[in-house]
């Protein structure tokens, strides 16, 4: 029997198609009010005056809060505690939060916010990273500007370079993407005369709010809880910013003793919340005749705008991730997050390595068209196999599935390099690799808790601290447990997360849910399986190792008793069946002065093929069909997998085509909506082919490990690499817009 | 200002503020959730109900506007037996992530398949092309849409 691997339903899809009402703003409090932000209409300045008089003479008004109505720290609690939650003195980006407007509906609250008074004195701002790094009359952070700055220091690039027989040396450029999830940020806060409050709303990670909460509140941990409602989409942008909706909600429902929600409006959500990390990218690298990569030297800068929140762990990611996945005995990488007065940027589904592996996937094709060597054939040249060490000196000894992603799609597409041209036709390669299970980066990330409880009637409720948050975590965790504890799927439940019911399990990022949690509940099924199994051996009278449990029944040569008769008898004995389980994250090892060391635990892998048409009258790209393989460890849910491949692969294709946003010279985003900002629509949607690889993970639950962020991270460089195939023409600068296309295409 | 209309298949007749939006009179103050705000500029589609069985952004509208019409939404649809295969082939082929967009995409697809009982994929698509979705890439969406149509051409045999 069994149901891990198979292509079950997703567990809670049946209340999300009919439309019941889960998401934060579905819900109803009694008493309840709305909330509205004033936020700074400009990118840097000295706040002069805040008038609120106009404001609350709008009918239903409630209040307007400021920074010194805090009762403990003005700050959101991240990395680096550099963000105010409510602004002091300084505005340093256009929408940072400065008051909270409180009212009995929610177009009041809005009104009310739109009019406030904000007087500001308006500075000079810094917009570009490149200008703002070591500037020398205005200091935003530290005093050069410079969030974190890492490096990556192996071999000797001198001796490197001047050995190889070919050299690329470029510039890139990635825009912002936003994270675009169709559910706007909603939080609802409610505070309870026992001196305790409680958050509900859309997340990611309710650890991360309820830090937030207890911080600003000064409040213990134990006065303030954390529910998760159905989050309508993530993508990391639902990882630090909804601490910030949580505080917003929670300070005037905390003062004014009654529940607050806070939903942003669309434009609003666009301008000031996270988004990915604009890059630039300065790329040298270098391989001799035979076809092997001998030099890679990058330095890699990020905007991470005004204040720091995950800036310095999107470029640890980043910086491991810079020289692909390909073995290289001299890499020297510099990377640096920098300050802007910008709104800013933070997790982004691959977490700095999208913008960066478009610079490596198209400097390989560039190096194997100058060596007259196939892409399909350099690449094979160069990727990491087993034992074999990656760019930060880590030895990998297994789950390295790549060499077999890049024969799928090269099967499954039934192109080869030798296939004819058609006229305006490409074909694009991209190979890439992710850090996965955790490691150096986000070592006090590498713990989570379970919970499972085994009822009388054999059904089991159980409890993680990560989140469903569309990726399908439920299921996979629900099929997990099903097959640990031999029962059917349908007797498991999963409850809302929720951080009183389990230890600090951190948040849900770095796809770590499926490994963090899946091994969590194996422990905790372990625990009650132990119980069962001596249950089981009391009844049939035999010594334990000899009971096989299959399909609901305990068997021992031909007695045979059902699992629902050993739970009761454990209840009738009054043993408990109820468990907690820990997961911690084998250990790593990684030195930030050289950049050497284990980075993560292990790594997934993918290879995307793209094939594209380009029109040469009008330079537009179309996408015809994308070919995708990822070395998954184990699909758990085979079916969910491939959704986590098709919807990441589209959202790469908008990476690659369309998505950009836009600031002016005053910081101002310019298209804060979607008729401006545009994402993949059904009609933009390309013919994807899903393609599993499983290569187990020997510490993963089932020898799965994570991937979801993977299928986005390498489809712009594929196509990039494509429309270079199809028409000659090679674009540095993301989106591939048909202007630029077109521009290039003139001039040949 | 007094309205009624047809919702779900019954009549109301309720007092209005002139300048309620649709969706505010479904979701506020009728408690019909299913309907959800994505953008509130008629650009996402999240807020899709049928009026006179044309889909339509209910975020767009005024309540006043659906005087003595005929308003669908997806409570309406989910509960009525005709639309069962499309929640059915939307729950098995794995179209719904986190979920936001389906109760639009649902109401968009059960006017689709009024319309042509065996649409083609671009056809699909296009009918589908003011419903965005940011999770799934369509792929399963667009299967299961074909599915429904199967499945309804089949029940109806």
């Amino acid at each position: 029997m069994g149901v891990v691997g198979k292509r079950v339903a997703r567990v809670e899809g049946h209340e999300r198609v009919g439309g019941a009402g889960l998401f934060a703003d579905d819900l109803k409090f009694h008493g309840m009010i709305h909330a509205a932000v004033v936020r700074s209409p400009v990118a840097r300045g000295l706040i002069r005056k805040l008038d609120f008089r106009r404001a609350l003479k709008v009918p239903g008004v409630k209040g307007v809060f400021t920074f010194k109505d805090i009762p403990g720290k003005n700050c959101v609690p991240i990395v680096i505690d550099d963000q105010p939650f409510l602004a002091e003195k300084y505005v340093n980006y256009v929408g940072e939060p400065i008051a909270v407007v409180v009212a009995e509906s929610r177009k009041a609250a809005r009104t009310a916010a739109s009019i406030a008074g904000v007087g500001i004195n308006e500075l000079p701002a810094l917009l570009d990273p490149l200008k703002a790094r070591n500037h020398r009359a205005i200091h935003l952070f530290g005093d050069d500007n410079i969030f974190r700055h890492m490096k990556i220091r192996r071999g000797d690039m001198e001796k490197a370079f001047a050995n190889c027989d070919v050299i690329i040396e470029n510039e890139y450029r990635t825009p912002y993407q936003e994270h675009a999830y169709i559910e706007p940020q909603a939080m609802i806060a409610i505070p309870y005369p026992d001196g305790s409050i409680e958050i509900r709303g859309s997340m990611q990670c309710p650890f991360y709010v309820r830090k937030a909460v207890t911080t600003i509140l000064d409040l213990p941990e134990s006065k303030v809880r954390v529910v998760q409602c159905a989050t309508g989409g993530g993508f990391g942008g639902k990882e630090d910013v909804p601490s910030l909706l949580a505080c917003q909600a929670a300070l005037p429902a905390w003062k004014l003793g009654v529940p607050v929600k806070l939903v942003y409006d669309r434009a609003e959500d666009m301008i000031s919340t996270s988004k990915r990390h604009p890059g630039w990218i300065h790329y040298k690298s270098g391989a001799t005749k035979d076809g092997v990569l001998r030099a890679v030297e990058a330095e890699y800068v990020i905007d991470g705008g005004a204040y720091s929140t995950l800036s310095a762990v999107v470029l640890f990611r980043g910086t491991v991730h810079a020289a692909g996945p390909y073995k290289c005995e001299n890499v020297k990488v510099d990377s640096y997050a920098v300050a802007t007065n910008k709104v800013p940027t933070g997790a982004f589904r691959g977490f700095g390595s999208p913008q960066i592996l478009f610079a490596v996937e198209s400097q390989m094709d560039q190096l194997a068209e100058k060596l007259g060597i196939n892409p399909l054939e350099f690449r094979r040249i160069n990727i990491l196999r087993k034992g074999d060490c990656t760019v930060t000196g880590q030895k990998i000894e297994h789950s390295i599935g790549l060499e077999e992603t890049l024969d799928r799609v090269i099967q499954a597409s039934g192109w080869s390099p030798s296939t004819p041209k058609e006229d305006g036709v490409g074909f694009g390669l991209s190979t890439i690799f992710y850090g996965v299970g955790l490691g150096a980066g986000g070592k006090h990330l590498a713990r989570t808790g379970a919970r499972v409880m085994l009822h009388e009637d054999g059904s089991v409720l159980f409890s993680v601290g990560t989140t469903e948050i569309g990726q399908g975590m439920a299921t996979v965790l629900s099929q997990i447990v099903a097959d640990e504890l031999s029962v059917p799927l349908s007797w498991v439940c999963m409850t809302p997360t929720d951080t009183s019911r389990v230890p600090d399990s951190g948040p849900t990022v770095a796809s770590r849910s499926t490994t963090m949690s899946g091994n969590a509940l194996k422990d905790a099924c372990l625990k009650i399986w132990g119980v069962l199994h001596d249950e089981a051996a009391c009844m049939l009278g035999q010594m334990t190792p000899e009971i096989a449990f299959e399909d609901g029944l305990a068997m021992c040569g031909d007695r045979k008793i059902p699992l629902l008769d050993i739970i009761k008898s454990c209840v009738a004995k009054r043993r408990p069946l109820s468990a907690e389980g820990w997961h911690i994250s084998p250990p790593t090892s990684f030195d930030s002065d050289t950049g050497q060391g284990d980075a993560y635990v292990t790594y997934a892998y993918a290879s995307n093929l793209a094939k594209v048409k380009v029109d040469r009258e009008t330079g537009e790209v179309t996408v015809l069909k994308i070919w995708s393989a990822h070395d998954v460890g184990k699909a758990i849910n085979p079916a969910l997998a491939e959704g986590q491949i098709e919807g990441g692969t589209l959202q790469g294709v908008g990476f690659a085509l369309m998505e950009e946003m836009k600031t002016d010279d005053k910081g101002r985003i310019i298209n804060p909506e979607f008729s401006t900002y545009i994402i993949p629509t059904a009609k933009d949607q390309p013919e994807i082919v899903p393609i599993i690889v499983e290569h187990p993970y020997p510490d993963g639950p089932y020898g799965a490990k994570g991937f979801g962020e993977q299928p986005l991270m390498g489809i712009a460089p594929a196509i990039a690499n494509a429309v270079q195939d199809a028409v000659g023409v090679r674009i540095r600068d993301l989106p591939l817009t048909a202007e630029k296309i077109w521009q290039r295409l003139k001039k040949k | 200002m007094k309205l009624r209309f047809r919702l779900n298949g019954k009549f109301i007749a309720l007092e209005i503020p002139g300048a309620e939006r649709l969706i505010d009179l479904l979701r506020e103050r009728l408690d019909l959730v299913g309907t959800k705000e994505g953008c509130g500029k008629g650009e996402c589609g999240a807020c899709t109900v049928l009026l006179d069985g044309k889909p339509v952004c209910s975020c767009l509208i005024l309540a006043a506007q659906v005087a003595g019409r005929e308003i669908v939404t997806i409570e309406g649809v989910a509960a009525d037996k005709r639309y069962a295969q499309i929640l059915n082939a939307f729950e098995e082929t794995g179209a719904v992530q986190c979920g936001y967009c389906s109760p639009g995409m649902i109401v968009s697809t059960a006017a689709l398949l009024e319309k042509d009982r065996h649409p083609s994929n671009e056809e699909i698509k296009r009918a589908l092309a003011g419903n965005l979705c940011r999770c799934t890439g369509y792929s399963k969406i667009i299967e299961a849409v074909s599915r429904a149509s199967e499945l309804m051409a089949q029940d109806q045999k």
